[in-house]
C-alpha cells in the first residue's frame, strides 16, 4: 500500500523521457547561457537575445499548455478562460516588480507612475506585501487558485458542463478584462504595468538575469511536466479521464467528480499563475488584452495542434504556433490572423489528435509496412 | 432535446449537496434489523404533466432477487432514477434498510452506501483497460487525496484477479474496455458491480445482446449473488426471468400492476391486456 | 430680401404707431455706456411698443445711426427718425453706435420678448417657448401683459411658467411663493437649476417660499428621474432588440441544431458590412434615392451573411456535427478569417455609415426625454424579424422540417426529410437573421472588422439565460438583459453593470442550469 514518493515520482516517466527531459535541462541550462556569454555576436554560435526571449516566453506559454491539457485533455473540460489565470500571476508579479522600480520612475515618486499620474497618495490595501518577493511568490500561486476554486466550485456544484462551461469561463476572462482595463481597479488600467528595472535587486536587463529566468523557466516546465506524468499516471488521472468519457458511472461507483474536477482545475490554474509570473519579467509588460477571449482560446489550439491527452503534445503545439506566430507577424503581418483561423479549422477538421496523433499514426503506419 | 444531453444532468433539488465534503459522506449506517432492504413508498415523478411514476410502492427484501417487468414507458428506469438518486421523486418515500433516506443523498453517496447500478446501455470507461476499470470501481476510500496516493497492494490486486475470473475476462485485464464485445462489456459491468461490493444491486436489462450461453450464465451468476445481496434485475427477457425464479413485479403507467411468481404473474388477466391488449 | 423685410416693418411700423417712443430713451440707445445701452434696451422693450421692434431690430441689423442728437434708421437711402419713425432727409455723417456682445444678445432676447405681442401665433408660440431658458426678472411686467393679452392656452401655459420665472426675483414673497408653486409642476432640468438657489437661507429669505422651493424642487426632482428611468428602460429595450436579432439566430443554430458558432458575430459584421456597401452604392447610383438604401440593404445583408453561412456549414460545421466543443474552435478560426477578411477588404478603420433622414430625431415625451426614431424603428424591426422567425418555424414546411430533425434525426431521415439540406438551410437562417442583426447595429454603433466580437459574448449569454431550444426564452432573455444592463448602467456605470451582469448570470445558472424556460424529463440524458 504504501510506497516511497520518490519511487512513485520515478516510475511517473520512462527511462526515455527521462533521458529527453535530462538533455532538455542541460541544454537550458548549460548551452544556452554559454553559447550566448560566451560567443561574440556576429559568431554562428551566439544564441541571441531575441532568441532566449523568445523561447523563454514560448516555455511560459508551453507551461500554460501543459495547464490547459490537464483540464481539457485529460479532464474533457475545456476552458477559455485559462489567459485569466496566466495574466493574474503576471499581475501578481508584476505589482513586485513595480515595487522595485522605486524612485526610477518617471515621476520620481515611492508609488508606482500610474497611481502618481492618477494623484493617489497611498498604496491600495492589495498592494500591501507587495515589495516582498515571499509574498507575491506566494501570491502568484494563491489568487489565481482562490478565484479557481470559488469559480469552479459553483460551475462544477451545478454540473455545468460542456460548452456552456466554456462559454461562461469565457464570460468570466471577458469580464475581468473589462475590470483591469478601469484605472480605478489599481493595476494601471488599459496600459497596465511595464517599465520594469530590476527583479531582487538586479538589472532586469542584463544578459544574466535573462539567462536565470530562462533558466528557471526551463526547471519550471520540467518540474510541472513530471508533476503532470505523475498525476495523469494517479488512480486519480485514471478517475479524471473517467469523469471525461462517463462521468455519471463514476458517480456510481461512488466517486464525486465535483472534487475531481475541483482539484484538477485548481492546479491548472495555480500552473498558469506561475507562467504568468515567469513571462511578465521576460517580456516586460502585463496589460489586461492578455485577458481578451481571444488570446484563451488560442491556448487551446497549441493544444489542439500538438495532440491533447498527451504531455508532450501541447509543449510541441506551443513551440510551433507562436514560432509560426513571430515569423508571420515579422514577414507576413496581415496573414497571421488568416493563418491562425486555417490552423483553428483545419486542426479540428483533420488532425483531431493533433501533431502527436499524426506522428503516431504514421509510425504505425511505417511498423505495418515493415512487417 | 437532443441538445441539452451532453450539457447537463437533470436539475437538481437545493440542499441536495449540502452532505458532501471533500468526498467525505455523512450517511447513516446500513440497518437490516427488519429484513427489509429496499422501501418506496407512494413514489410519484412527473415530468412536465407525464406522470413517469405514479404512487409506486415497493419493498425489496434483504437478500430478496426481484424481477421487473413492464412494457416500455412504465417507469422501470425511472424507478431506477430514483433509487440512485439521478432523479429526485416529487413526492414519496425512498428508504434503505431502515434508516437511510435516499431521497437526501446524492449519487456518490448513495454508491457509498451499499447501492450498485448496471445501466441498460453499457457503461464501461472505454478509453481505460480492463483492470483499470475493476480497479476504479473497487470499493475503497474514493476521495481525492487517497486517489492521488493510492497504490494497489497485493490483497487488493488479489481480488481484482478474482473478479475478472468470476466475469471470464482475466485474459483480457489488459485490453482497452471499448474493445470488448457487447456481451463483454455487461460483463464487465457487472464485474464492477462486484467490485464495489454493494448491499444491493439494480440491473437494468443486464443480458440485452448477450448469446444464449452468457445469459445462463449470467443467471446463475445472480441467483448466487442472492442472499448475500439484495438484486433488482429489470428485463424483457422472460426466459431469463424464468431461469432467475424469485418473486416478479409487473409495472405499468408508473404504479405497481401486479405482484407474484411468474406463473401467477403471466396468468393475471390485467397483466395479459396490457402485454396483448395493445 | 431682409433689408425689404425690414422697410416693410418699417412702414407698417410707422403707419400704426402715432404714440411715438420716448426720445429719450431711444438716444440712450446710442449712449456711450454699454450699461446705458443695456437699461435703454430693458426699457424700450417693456413698453411692447411696435415701434420698439423696429428701433431694437434695427439696430440688431447694424442701421441704427446717431445724427447729431439724434437717433436715425437707415436704410438704403432711406432715412426715419428712431423716434417716431417718421422718414427724415439723410443726415450728414452718420455715427454708428458700439454694438458689442452683450448689447446683441440683450438685443436677441428684447426682440424674442417682443415677439410675444405678434399677430401671428405661430411667432408667440416659438417665442415663448424659445424665452424659457432666457428669462430675466425685468421681464416681469412685460410678461404679464403678454400674459393679459394672450388668447391661445398652450402659449399661455408657456407664458406663466416664463411669467413665474421672471417673477422669482421679485421683491413680494407672495409672489415669488405663487411663482415657485406654478414652477413646481413642470419637469425640466433648467426650472430646476432656476429653483435651486431658492431652496438655500442666503438665496431666499423667506421660510414659506423657501419650504414651498425644497418642494418644488423634489417634485421636479422625481419627475425627473421618472423620465430618465423611462429613458434608460427604453434604451435597454433597444439594446436588448439588437440582442435579440443576435440571439435569434444563435437560438436557431445552438438551440435548434447545437452547434456552438463563435462566428456568429462575424455574421453580424457581414450584415454591417452589406449595409454599408448598399449605402455606397446608393450615394454613387442613386443619390436621389438614398434614403432607400436601408430598406434596401435588409435583403441584401440576410443573403450576404446567409451565403457566408451556406459556405461555412458546407466546408466546416458539416463534418463536426455531435461534436461541440471542435465546432467551437473551428468556428472561432472561421471568425479570425472573416474578421481578417473585413480588414483587407475594407481597411482597419471603421467606416461610416449614416442614417438615413427618416431615422433621424425623435419624439419628445418629456423636456428630458426623447426617444430617438433610429432606437424606436430597431425595436419594431427587432418585433418583426421575431414574427418571422415565429411563423418560418412554426407555420411552414422548413420550420416543421428543421424541429423534425432536430428531435430524431434518423427517423426524420426516414420518412424523407432532406436532414442533410435542412442543416444547410436552417444554418443559413440563423445566419441570415444574424446578417438582420448586422443592418440595425450599423445604425447606432460603429461598422468595423471587430464590431462582432463585442456581442458574441452578449449573446451567448442571453441563450444561455433563455434556455437552449427555446425561441420564448431568448425573447424574454435578450429583452430583460437589455434593459437590466442599461438601468444598472446608469446607476453604476457601464463596466461595473457589465460585470455584475456576468456575475448574475453565473449565480443564476446555479439556481437554473437550463436557463428560464428548462427542458424536463428523461430526454434529458
Amino acid at each position: 500500500m504504501r510506497k516511497p514518493l520518490t519511487i512513485r515520482i520515478l516510475s511517473a516517466l520512462d527511462k526515455k523521457s527521462w533521458l529527453a527531459l535530462g538533455v532538455f535541462l542541460a541544454l537550458a541550462l548549460v548551452v544556452v547561457p554559454v553559447l550566448h556569454l560566451n560567443f561574440p555576436e556576429d559568431s554562428a554560435f551566439h544564441v541571441s537575445t531575441y532568441a532566449i526571449t523568445l523561447i523563454g516566453k514560448i516555455m511560459c506559454y508551453a507551461l500554460v499548455a501543459v495547464a490547459m491539457d490537464l483540464i481539457w485533455g485529460y479532464g474533457g473540460i475545456l476552458s477559455l478562460g485559462h489567459g485569466l489565470f496566466f495574466a493574474l500571476g503576471g499581475y501578481a508579479f508584476g505589482m513586485y516588480l513595480m515595487r522595485q522600480i522605486g524612485r526610477d520612475g518617471s515621476y520620481g515618486a515611492d508609488l508606482p507612475d500610474f497611481m502618481v499620474f492618477l494623484d493617489w497618495k497611498e498604496l491600495p490595501w492589495f498592494w500591501v506585501g507587495s515589495d516582498s518577493f515571499g509574498w507575491v511568490a506566494f501570491l502568484v500561486m494563491a489568487v489565481p487558485a482562490v478565484v479557481a476554486f470559488v469559480f469552479g466550485y459553483f460551475a462544477f456544484r451545478s454540473r455545468i458542463k460542456g460548452v456552456y462551461f466554456s462559454i461562461i469561463t469565457q464570460a468570466l476572462t471577458y469580464a475581468a478584462m473589462l475590470l483591469f482595463f478601469r484605472n480605478e481597479t489599481g493595476f494601471g488600467g488599459n496600459n497596465g504595468f511595464t517599465d520594469f528595472k530590476r527583479v531582487l535587486g538586479y538589472s532586469i536587463t542584463s544578459s544574466e538575469t535573462r539567462l536565470v529566468l530562462f533558466g528557471l523557466t526551463a526547471v519550471m516546465l520540467a518540474v510541472t511536466l513530471v508533476f503532470s506524468a505523475w498525476l495523469v499516471k494517479s488512480k486519480f488521472g485514471r478517475v479524471l479521464t473517467a469523469i471525461r468519457d462517463a462521468e455519471s458511472r463514476v458517480m456510481f461507483i461512488g466517486y464525486n467528480p465535483l472534487w475531481y474536477k475541483l482539484t484538477i482545475w485548481v492546479i491548472s490554474a495555480v500552473l498558469c499563475g506561475i507562467a504568468g509570473a515567469l513571462y511578465v519579467p521576460q517580456v516586460g509588460i502585463i496589460n489586461p488584452s492578455e485577458m481578451s477571449p481571444g488570446n484563451s482560446i488560442e491556448i487551446a489550439i497549441w493544444v489542439a495542434v500538438g495532440g491533447r491527452g498527451t504531455l508532450i503534445g501541447p509543449i510541441i503545439g506551443a513551440f510551433v504556433v507562436n514560432l509560426a506566430k513571430s515569423w508571420f507577424t515579422v514577414s507576413f503581418p496581415e496573414y497571421w490572423l488568416f493563418f491562425l483561423g486555417l490552423l483553428f479549422i483545419v486542426v479540428t477538421l483533420m488532425l483531431p489528435q493533433g501533431l502527436v496523433g499524426l506522428w503516431k499514426k504514421l509510425m504505425d503506419k511505417k511498423g505495418a509496412a515493415a512487417c | 432535446m437532443l441538445n441539452t444531453v451532453d450539457m447537463f444532468e437533470d436539475d437538481r433539488p437545493e440542499g441536495s449537496d449540502g452532505a458532501d465534503q471533500m468526498g467525505h459522506f455523512v450517511t447513516g449506517e446500513l440497518d437490516l434489523s427488519h429484513g427489509v432492504a429496499l422501501y418506496l413508498e407512494d413514489i410519484t415523478v412527473s415530468f412536465d404533466g407525464f406522470k413517469a411514476l405514479n404512487n409506486l410502492n415497493l419493498e425489496i427484501n434483504a437478500g430478496e432477487l426481484r424481477c421487473i417487468i413492464g412494457p416500455n414507458g412504465a417507469g422501470k428506469t425511472t424507478m431506477m432514477d430514483v433509487i440512485t438518486g439521478k432523479t429526485r421523486p416529487d413526492s414519496g418515500k425512498a428508504y434503505f434498510g431502515q434508516s437511510i433516506d435516499l431521497t437526501r443523498l446524492t449519487e456518490p453517496e448513495i454508491a457509498h452506501v451499499g447501492i450498485g447500478r448496471k445501466f441498460q446501455k453499457p457503461t464501461i470507461f472505454e478509453q481505460h483497460t480492463v483492470f483499470e476499470n475493476l480497479e476504479l470501481a473497487m470499493k475503497t476510500d474514493k476521495r481525492v487525496w487517497k486517489s492521488l496516493m493510492a497504490w494497489l497492494a497485493g490483497d487488493e490486486r488479489d481480488k481484482i484477479a478474482e473478479t475478472l475470473r468470476l466475469i471470464r475476462l482475466d485474459k483480457e485485464a489488459d485490453r482497452q474496455a471499448g474493445l470488448l464485445s457487447h456481451g463483454q462489456k455487461q460483463w464487465l459491468e457487472i464485474g464492477m458491480l462486484l467490485m464495489q461490493e454493494p448491499k444491493l444491486l439494480l440491473l437494468d436489462e443486464p443480458v440485452a445482446g448477450m448469446t444464449d450461453d452468457e445469459t445462463m450464465r449470467t443467471a446463475e451468476l445472480f441467483v448466487s449473488l442472492a442472499g448475500k445481496h439484495s438484486l433488482v434485475v429489470v428485463e424483457h427477457d422472460m426466459a431469463f426471468v424464468e431461469k432467475l425464479g424469485g418473486l416478479v413485479t409487473v409495472l405499468h403507467e408508473g404504479s405497481v400492476l401486479a405482484e407474484g411468481d411468474l406463473a401467477t404473474v403471466q396468468n393475471d388477466q390485467r397483466v395479459i391486456e396490457v402485454y396483448l391488449g395493445r | 430680401m431682409k433689408k425689404t423685410l425690414i422697410a416693410l416693418l418699417l412702414s407698417l411700423g410707422s403707419l400704426s404707431a402715432q404714440a411715438a417712443l420716448d426720445p429719450a430713451q431711444v438716444r440712450q440707445l446710442a449712449a456711450e455706456d454699454s450699461s446705458e445701452k443695456v437699461a435703454a434696451i430693458r426699457q424700450l422693450t417693456q413698453t411692447a411698443d411696435p415701434d420698439a421692434v423696429r428701433v431694437l431690430k434695427a439696430m440688431s441689423e447694424d442701421s441704427l445711426f446717431l445724427a447729431g442728437d439724434k437717433v436715425v434708421i437707415i436704410d438704403g437711402d432711406k432715412a426715419f427718425d428712431g423716434a417716431t419713425g417718421e422718414a427724415i432727409k439723410m443726415p450728414a455723417n452718420p455715427e454708428s453706435p458700439t454694438v458689442n456682445n452683450r448689447i446683441r444678445g440683450e438685443l436677441a432676447s428684447a426682440l424674442a420678448a417682443l415677439k410675444l405681442f405678434d399677430a401671428d401665433a405661430t411667432v408667440r408660440l416659438a417665442s415663448a417657448q424659445k424665452l424659457q431658458s432666457q428669462v430675466t426678472p425685468e421681464m416681469a411686467p412685460l410678461l404679464a401683459r403678454a400674459l393679459e393679452k394672450e388668447t391661445d392656452a398652450q402659449i399661455k401655459a408657456l407664458l406663466v411658467l416664463a411669467h413665474a420665472q421672471a417673477n422669482l426675483a421679485n421683491t413680494d414673497p407672495a409672489a415669488r411663493l405663487a411663482a415657485v408653486q406654478a414652477l413646481a409642476e413642470t419637469s425640466s432640468p433648467t426650472i430646476k437649476s432656476v429653483l435651486l438657489p431658492l431652496t438655500d437661507k442666503a438665496g431666499e429669505p423667506d421660510d414659506k417660499v423657501r419650504y414651498e422651493a425644497i418642494a418644488a424642487v423634489k417634485a421636479i426632482d422625481s419627475r425627473l428621474a421618472i423620465a430618465e428611468n423611462v429613458g434608460r428602460a427604453f434604451s435597454g429595450l433597444s439594446l436588448g432588440s439588437i440582442l435579440l436579432l443576435g440571439a435569434l439566430g444563435l437560438a436557431i443554430t445552438y438551440g435548434v441544431m447545437g452547434i456552438i458558432n463563435m462566428a456568429h458575430g462575424e455574421l453580424l459584421m457581414v450584415g454591417a458590412y452589406a449595409t454599408y456597401g448598399m449605402q455606397t452604392l446608393f450615394r454613387a447610383y442613386f443619390p436621389n434615392a438614398i434614403d432607400w438604401y436601408l430598406p434596401a440593404a435588409i435583403p441584401v445583408a440576410f443573403f450576404a451573411a446567409a451565403a457566408v453561412g451556406v459556405l461555412m456549414e458546407r466546408t466546416v460545421i458539416r463534418w463536426l456535427y455531435g461534436r461541440t466543443l471542435e465546432t467551437l474552435l473551428a468556428t472561432w478560426g472561421i471568425s479570425l478569417v472573416l474578421i481578417q477578411s473585413a480588414r483587407v477588404l475594407f481597411g482597419a478603420q471603421n467606416v461610416e455609415v449614416s442614417n438615413p433622414s427618416w431615422m433621424s430625431g425623435g419624439i419628445e415625451v418629456m423636456p428630458n426625454l426623447i426617444l430617438p426614431w433610429n432606437r424606436i424603428i430597431i425595436v419594431g424591426f427587432a418585433m418583426f424579424v421575431l414574427f418571422l422567425v415565429w411563423v418560418l418555424m412554426n407555420k411552414t414546411r422548413l420550420g416543421m422540417f428543421v424541429r423534425a430533425v432536430t428531435q430524431n434525426r434518423p427517423m426524420a431521415g426516414c420518412v424523407g426529410v432532406p436532414t442533410s439540406r435542412i442543416d444547410t438551410m436552417a444554418f443559413a437562417l440563423g445566419a441570415g437573421i444574424a446578417g438582420l442583426g448586422g443592418v440595425a447595429l450599423s445604425q447606432i454603433s460603429n461598422v468595423g472588422p471587430d464590431m462582432g466580437q463585442g456581442y458574441i459574448v452578449d449573446s451567448f449569454m442571453v441563450v444561455v439565460v433563455g434556455g437552449v431550444g427555446q425561441l420564448a426564452g431568448a425573447v424574454w432573455a435578450a429583452l430583460g438583459l437589455g434593459i437590466f444592463s442599461k438601468l444598472l448602467e446608469g446607476w453604476a456605470g457601464a463596466v461595473i453593470a457589465k460585470i455584475s451582469i456576468l456575475v448574475c448570470i453565473i449565480i443564476f445558472i446555479q439556481k437554473r442550469p437550463q436557463g428560464i424556460f428548462a427542458l424536463k424529463g428523461r430526454f434529458v440524458e
